[in-house]
């Protein structure tokens, strides 16, 4: 198998479990990727180490590109930046991170291709090598130059189609309810869609150069807030990091904390999904029903844990809070009833005509679609993508609190909702079992400073799927480079595939079953 | 003419735009009620109605002067159509002078100014909204149209009042063909009110739209008499359903203050219970995909056939 031979040469990286890095050169890199694709692996992140600034100037024109603000001295005088560009890819035997040293020229930035594209093995790499131009500008052989994350004031190409009675609807940035901002222009025949094209980078705040100012024992609560709703997923993949470089161990008693912190999380928003899902289809009691259930939920959280979501319940070393043997009990007490109650409505949402005829059928992504397109998380799940970072690679507690995977083939709404209830009752089970083992001892731990250039990962599956952390230490305890990765940035594309020969009336269902981050890929 | 029946039918009219929000807010209160919600006050839609006439209105800089009409024409056709409707009494001016079938024709005309005026502006989710409602229509109009024949073979003639007057004289006898029609008739009022299973009158999800996409480049006293509209064309069909199915408490012929200050609370009694029901339809019902909507106005249609087919059977006495 060929893709041994590059797991041969890669070394051990700290942080996730089974992790390894492995440099290459341009040619190598092509060729790994090529054998990880063949392999059936999977694109997990891509990003390159520099994070410059960009000019102050509101709008950028491609053509116009200037060099960087850090970088313009050295541009100026004709000479060029050394930076990576870094692919992970999820394979079965862990995570393998290629990284490509580039040259990158500041002055001709707009016609140069620094790297080689992996759009054509990986087709979620597309946006991502756009994202990474808009971020570190260094090109990638991609044809697609548009950009994706810095908006230009205008002239934005979307595809056209064209043909007798085809018209387009857009939808967004502004919606008309209180949802975050994102452009879907539909290409339709009647009711029919004939092509969606979505269009990002709406909520764009520079996340990446954000965590460049911050110390590294700060930077766990700024990953907690890319995306509020997987706060836990995203602030644990960073202290997994941060410790890994560390040479951290964290006691017992708080990786169980975490997971069920991790197990909460997905709780309360796989109930938020199964309200919502109910009421799109004009199902109100279910909106009324899991609105209730999560709030509940959510106080119990806020009594036990002193949060309601979980902000900044992962600390470097530890967690935040501990949880009492009283709260443990109600906790426990909570979230049994919950399991009970999700339960009975599933019941109610399987037998109900019309909810099922609206789920059924809805917005198919086939497994075989899915895999090509290399989604994960629950949507890949509901597709039958057995893939579970949880089970996979399992860091503590989950080695000894193993989860049952909940996969489905059919990979309509239906088969979404299902895994989400399936979901439920899981991690129901997981918390229940976390809470009455608590391992006893500290919660939290000293975290020293990593030496500087130090370089570790973290992957932690949140409720949408794996989020994964690269964290890179600058000198004194300062961060050098961090790339958060949401699994929306795979699933978006996926949701373009979904919605085809669907009508337009269903999309905000569809969409509602997906429920991908914009600001966790907005960054 | 003496003034008696001017001042009875004013009153008819104004008792039908007064009590009009105030049955769309019972509606929603119970819906509320029903999901386990804490409800929204009965007064709602008139607050609602009150805030937008006291807002300045914008207007597309592209609309034509046909979208500004449009509000007044649904708004106009809606409260002649309540007048016509024999809601408190049989014998009012304006109810003899219009039969079921005129009254159909004006709410195809409310109809088709609001889709005209929704396409004007030429935004995506209005034409979304106008041709989706065209689509409602014109499969509604031919059940509704049936319903009102069926009704019309039994008194063996096609006005309101004097159907309403044929059936509430008849023997308290459940006849089989009523009952036909009278499904065929709440799956017509279903659909044409914007209500769930058609239409979801609480969305705020643009693209699932039918009613409320056709309004969204509406406001203030514009979006106000649509909302008042909406709510009256609620009422009418409450009302013609009223007429036909439980006639009894309408004044037939007495017109003067004792008749009317009689029906006004039996028809209060009536709008509540059909609020209550329509509440409960609304509540076990999830939203159907927009292409089962033929499916579902069919068989309003089919019921209305069958209604007639039965009443053929039985003799036609």
């Amino acid at each position: 198998m060929p893709l041994a031979k590059w797991w041969d040469q890669a070394r051990q990286l700290p942080g996730a479990p089974r992790t390894c890095g492995l440099g290459v050169n341009a040619e190598t890199w092509s060729q790994c990727a090529g054998d990880v694709a063949a392999s059936g692996g999977r694109l997990l992140a891509m990003w390159a180490s520099a994070c410059d600034a960009w000019d102050n100037a509101d709008t950028v024109e491609i053509d116009d590109i200037a060099g960087p603000a850090q970088g313009a001295q050295s541009a100026r005088d004709g000479g060029s930046l050394a930076t990576e560009a870094y692919a992970a890819f999820l394979t079965d035997r862990g995570v393998l991170i290629l990284e490509l040293p580039i040259e990158r020229s500041g002055a001709a930035a707009a016609e140069s291709t620094h790297y080689p594209g992996l759009e054509g093995l990986f087709p979620c790499a597309s946006r991502m090598q756009r994202a990474m131009f808009d971020v570190s500008r260094v090109r990638s052989s991609d044809p697609d130059r548009r950009p994706w994350l810095r908006h230009p004031a205008e002239g934005y190409e979307l595809i056209r189609v064209a043909g007798d009675g085809v018209h387009e609807i857009a939808v967004g940035p502004v919606h008309a309810g209180t949802i975050e901002p994102g452009h879907f222009r539909f290409s339709v025949v009647g009711e029919k869609v004939l092509r969606l094209e979505q269009r990002l980078g709406y909520t764009h705040k520079d996340i990446e150069r954000r965590f460049m100012e911050l110390p590294l024992a700060e930077g766990h609560r700024l990953a907690a807030r890319i995306a509020g709703d997987c706060a836990v997923a995203h602030s644990w993949a960073y202290c997994q990091a941060l410790e890994g470089m560390a040479g951290c161990i964290i006691p017992p008693r708080a990786s169980a904390l975490r997971a069920l912190f991790l197990e909460l999380e997905r709780i309360a928003n796989h109930l938020g999904d199964a309200g919502a899902l109910a009421n799109d289809a004009g199902f109100a009691f279910g909106l009324t029903q899991f609105s209730r259930i999560k709030e509940e939920l959510l106080r119990t959280m806020s009594q036990a844990l002193g949060q309601r979501y979980l902000l900044d319940a992962v600390v470097p070393g530890g967690t935040q809070v501990d949880v009492s043997a009283e709260a443990a009990r109600s906790l426990a007490s909570r979230v049994a009833a919950i399991g009970r109650e999700s339960a009975q409505l599933g019941t109610i949402y399987d037998d109900h005509a019309g909810v099922r005829d609206r789920f059924t059928g809805a917005g198919i992504l086939t497994p075989e679609l899915a895999r090509r397109l290399g989604v994960l998380g629950l949507v890949g799940r509901a597709s039958g993508q057995p893939l579970d970072a949880r089970v996979d690679m399992p860091s503590a507690p989950y080695d000894v609190h193993v989860p049952a995977k909940v996969v489905r083939q059919e990979g309509d709404v239906a088969a979404r909702v299902a895994v989400r209830f399936g979901e439920i009752a899981e991690s129901c089970r997981l918390a229940q079992a976390l809470l009455a083992s608590l391992p006893p001892g500290a919660h939290r731990t000293a975290v020293r400073a990593p030496p500087a250039g130090s370089f570790a990962t973290g992957l932690i599956e949140g409720w949408r799927g794996p989020v994964f952390v690269a964290l890179e230490a600058g000198p004194g305890g300062t961060i050098h480079r961090c790339h958060p990765h949401d699994p929306s940035w795979q699933n978006w594309p996926a949701l373009e595939h979904a919605i085809l020969g669907n009508i337009v009336a269903d999309f905000p269902l569809i969409n509602k079953s997906f429920n991908l981050a914009y600001s966790g890929v907005d960054l | 003419m003496r003034p008696g029946p001017i001042v009875a039918q004013a009153l008819e009219i104004a008792v039908a735009l007064a009590a009009a929000p105030l049955f769309l807010g019972w509606v929603n209160q119970c819906r509320a009620w029903l999901a386990n919600r804490g409800a929204p006050s009965m007064l709602l839609p008139y607050r609602n109605i009150r805030k937008l006439f006291h807002k300045d209105a914008v207007l597309a800089e592209n609309a034509s002067p046909l979208f500004r009409i449009a509000p007044y024409i649904v708004f106009g056709t809606m409260v002649v159509a309540a007048g016509i409707i024999p809601s408190l009494a049989g014998r009012l001016p304006l109810v003899v002078a219009a039969d079921a079938i005129a009254l159909v024709g004006l709410f195809a005309t409310a109809r088709v100014f609001l889709s005209l005026a929704a396409m004007d502006v030429g935004t995506a989710f209005g034409t979304l909204g106008a041709r989706r409602e065209m689509m409602i229509g014109f499969l509604a109009e031919p059940a509704l149209l049936m319903v009102i024949f069926v009704a019309s073979l039994i008194s063996a003639t096609t006005a309101l009042p004097a159907i309403s007057a044929h059936l509430a004289s008849e023997r308290f006898t459940i006849d089989p063909s009523l009952a036909f029609i009278g499904v065929a008739f709440t799956l017509v009022l279903l659909a044409e009110n914007a209500r769930i299973p058609i239409d979801n009158p609480a969305t705020h999800l643009e693209l699932t739209m039918i009613h409320e996409a056709m309004l969204l480049e509406y406001s203030a006293r514009h979006l106000a008499l649509m909302e008042w509209a909406s709510a009256l064309r609620l009422f009418n069909y409450a009302c013609i359903g009223f007429a036909l199915f439980v006639p009894w408490g309408i004044a037939a012929r007495d017109i003067g203050p004792f008749g009317l200050t009689l029906s006004i609370p039996v028809l209060a009694l009536k709008l509540a219970a059909a609020g209550g029901g329509l509440a409960v339809i609304e509540t076990v019902s999830a939203k159907l995909r927009i292409m089962r909507a033929p499916e579902f106005l069919a068989s309003a249609f089919l019921f209305a056939v069958l209604g007639l087919l039965v009443h053929v059977l039985l003799g036609g006495a």
